[in-house]
């Protein structure tokens, strides 16, 4: 693990993302407890577990959205367990969420242009207009077009339709060049042929994007995942390939065995 | 990416359409001048509406664009109003600097304050923004050795504007620098509005959860456009105290606060012609209402607020944006 990284080490090995002893609890309630998790660079990972297993919470402490207990978090070599969440993004690490969290009344080129145009560091920028960044709306424009959502970006978030809401999630995301993509049920909501189409567009994303996402469609998750994190009450449980995670008896018994969520 | 964009011209265009000038601005701009043609005996309302116009864009700036509520923005008016008056006062009446100084006190006092406004939302930012006006009025009131206390602060001597315009009876200069002024803040406003800026403040007004998670540091931006914003309202208050030869405790007063909220909401929040339509429609209204039955002006006030909030959410000019689209929408 790269946070043990002795001198020497390259970081091509170093796993793009890692966690050491994490842990998080709301009073008496424990959501995480010692998680260790790395995500090598390139990964396609899911991440499974019952609802309530913590994998939302997961997400919000790896992005600072939450602040850990106790446990360090780390990006590359480099520890962030005390950056801010927009200081986590500019270094790479970059979430969506389960539930639409868009800009309702900007229309998607609008909010995809921002986050491209806070990228580019000109977010602060107020004397020139927004058409003067003819590369900014033309990258915003380009991710748009390759999600599909070219012919609709002119329309309001809010009037866009629920998929192409759910695309746009991971549009917003990728316009700040994630280097490690966390994808909270991306096709959440989304009816199940459109959600391979979904998932589709993340398995074409750029190889060097380590991309962890948390979906409960079990189908989904042996097509699209290289390897399975199952959590259960605020712990990892198991890690594996799809086929160990399939034979598992402790997975079976918590998660596959009973009937899981839509 | 895996797969290219095609060049397009369309998002550019797009975009364009939006900053491009209306004809219906030019007019209005143009409408501006009549009072010096037709309403002559009306240049002194005309001034008191450009001031507070200047004032509700100010609010416009932080609650219409970035979605912070202040309850006592007249805080930042009235530290202008009082900095150019006691300037004025103390022997230095040049107006023009003046004003500068004046925004900058406020602005200054403006980003002090933005320190603290930037941790907060809703209601814990109206309790702290009412907090900080009642807590200026009360200074000010207090203070009567420097502001003159509730008996204003007198002996507020003008120079001419410029070395040659007097500040005269019927209002003409106050009228014309007011004018002057309110135009070129709506200019670099109008340009703010539409920068990569403009937008990332709309960001935080339609999501301040998102923002973070695209990488954007909302308290910076935030901290600026209040700065910004204290110092537009500062600049407003330096215009009324210039204006009008003096200052009374009313320019840091809860009602002006509140007032400028009414216009800003009447009119439409969130557009930039909001808060100058709010105070040209509250104005002219109060006063040609309170002409023949003052003591119940503030109950006109009330059903008209309490119509635009139920008919019109978006104000005046979002209904009127609404009338255009279903028009549009008939006639495609």
């Amino acid at each position: 693990m790269a946070p043990r990284g002795m001198a020497g080490q390259d970081s091509v090995s170093a796993p793009a993302l890692s966690t050491r002893g994490l842990d998080k609890s709301f009073g008496s309630l424990v959501v995480a407890s010692g998680i260790e998790f790395a995500l090598p660079q390139g990964a396609r990972y899911a991440l499974v577990g019952p609802n309530g297993a913590g994998k939302t919470t997961l997400i919000n402490l790896m992005t600072g959205m939450l602040r850990p207990d106790a446990g360090r978090i780390f990006l590359g070599e480099q520890e962030i367990t005390s950056l801010r969440p927009e200081e986590r993004v500019k270094r790479g690490l970059v979430r969506t969420f389960q539930i639409n969290t868009l800009f309702p009344h900007l229309s998607a080129l609008e909010a995809v242009t921002l986050a491209v145009c806070e990228r580019r560091g000109h977010g602060g920028a107020w004397w020139k207009g927004l058409p003067a960044y003819r590369e900014a709306v033309d990258e915003a424009y380009g991710i748009l077009f390759s999600l599909m959502l070219g012919d609709y970006c002119y329309r309001l978030t809010r009037e866009l339709a629920y998929g192409q809401q759910r695309l746009l999630e991971i549009a917003l995301a990728l316009a700040t060049k994630p280097t490690v993509l966390l994808l909270d049920e991306p096709a959440a909501g989304v009816p199940n042929e459109e959600s391979a189409e979904l998932f589709d567009a993340i398995s074409g994303l750029a190889q060097h994007i380590s991309v962890l996402f948390i979906e409960h469609d079990m189908d989904i998750v042996f097509r699209f995942a290289s390897r399975i994190i199952v959590m259960v009450g605020g712990s990892v449980l198991v890690e594996g390939t799809p086929s160990e995670i399939a034979a598992d008896p402790r997975v079976r018994e918590v998660y596959l065995g009973k009937k899981h969520h839509g | 990416m895996t797969v290219l964009a095609p060049a397009s011209a369309e998002p550019h265009r797009y975009l364009q359409a939006q900053i491009r000038w209306h004809g219906l601005e030019i007019a209005f701009w143009i409408a501006a001048l009549l009072p010096f043609l037709l309403f002559k005996t009306y240049l002194v309302l005309a001034s008191q509406i450009a001031i507070t116009a200047l004032f509700a864009l100010s609010l416009d700036l932080i609650l219409g664009y970035a979605g912070i509520v202040s309850l006592g923005h007249a805080a930042f008016f009235g530290l202008g109003s009082y900095t150019a008056g006691l300037l004025a006062k103390l022997g230095w009446g040049e107006p023009l600097t003046g004003l500068v100084i004046a925004a900058a006190v406020a602005g200054l006092v403006g980003y002090a304050a933005s320190l603290v406004i930037a941790r907060f939302r809703h209601l814990a930012l109206i309790m702290i923004t009412l907090g900080m006006g009642l807590l200026l009025h009360e200074a000010a009131n207090s203070a009567s050795w420097l502001t003159g206390g509730a008996d204003g602060l007198q002996g507020v001597r003008m120079w001419p504007l410029l070395g040659y315009f007097r500040f005269d009876l019927y209002g003409v200069t106050a009228y014309t620098y007011s004018l002057i002024v309110l135009f070129l803040v709506f200019l670099a406003s109008r340009r703010l509005i539409h920068s990569p800026f403009g937008l990332s403040l709309r960001g935080i007004r339609e999501n301040p959860v998102r923002m973070p998670a695209i990488g954007a540091p909302s308290s910076a931006h935030i901290r600026k456009i209040y700065t910004i914003s204290a110092a537009v309202a500062g600049t407003a208050g330096a215009l009324l105290a210039q204006t009008t030869q003096t200052v009374s405790l009313e320019v840091l007063s809860f009602q002006r606060s509140a007032d400028v909220l009414v216009m800003l909401i009447l009119g439409g929040a969130g557009r930039l012609y909001g808060g100058i339509l709010g105070a040209i429609i509250y104005l002219v209204a109060r006063d040609q209402l309170s002409g023949f039955n003052p003591q119940y002006w503030y109950f006109w006030i009330g059903i008209m607020l309490i119509a635009v909030v139920m008919f019109l959410p978006n104000g005046v000019l979002g209904g009127l944006a609404w009338l255009r689209a279903a028009w549009r929408g008939k006639t495609a």
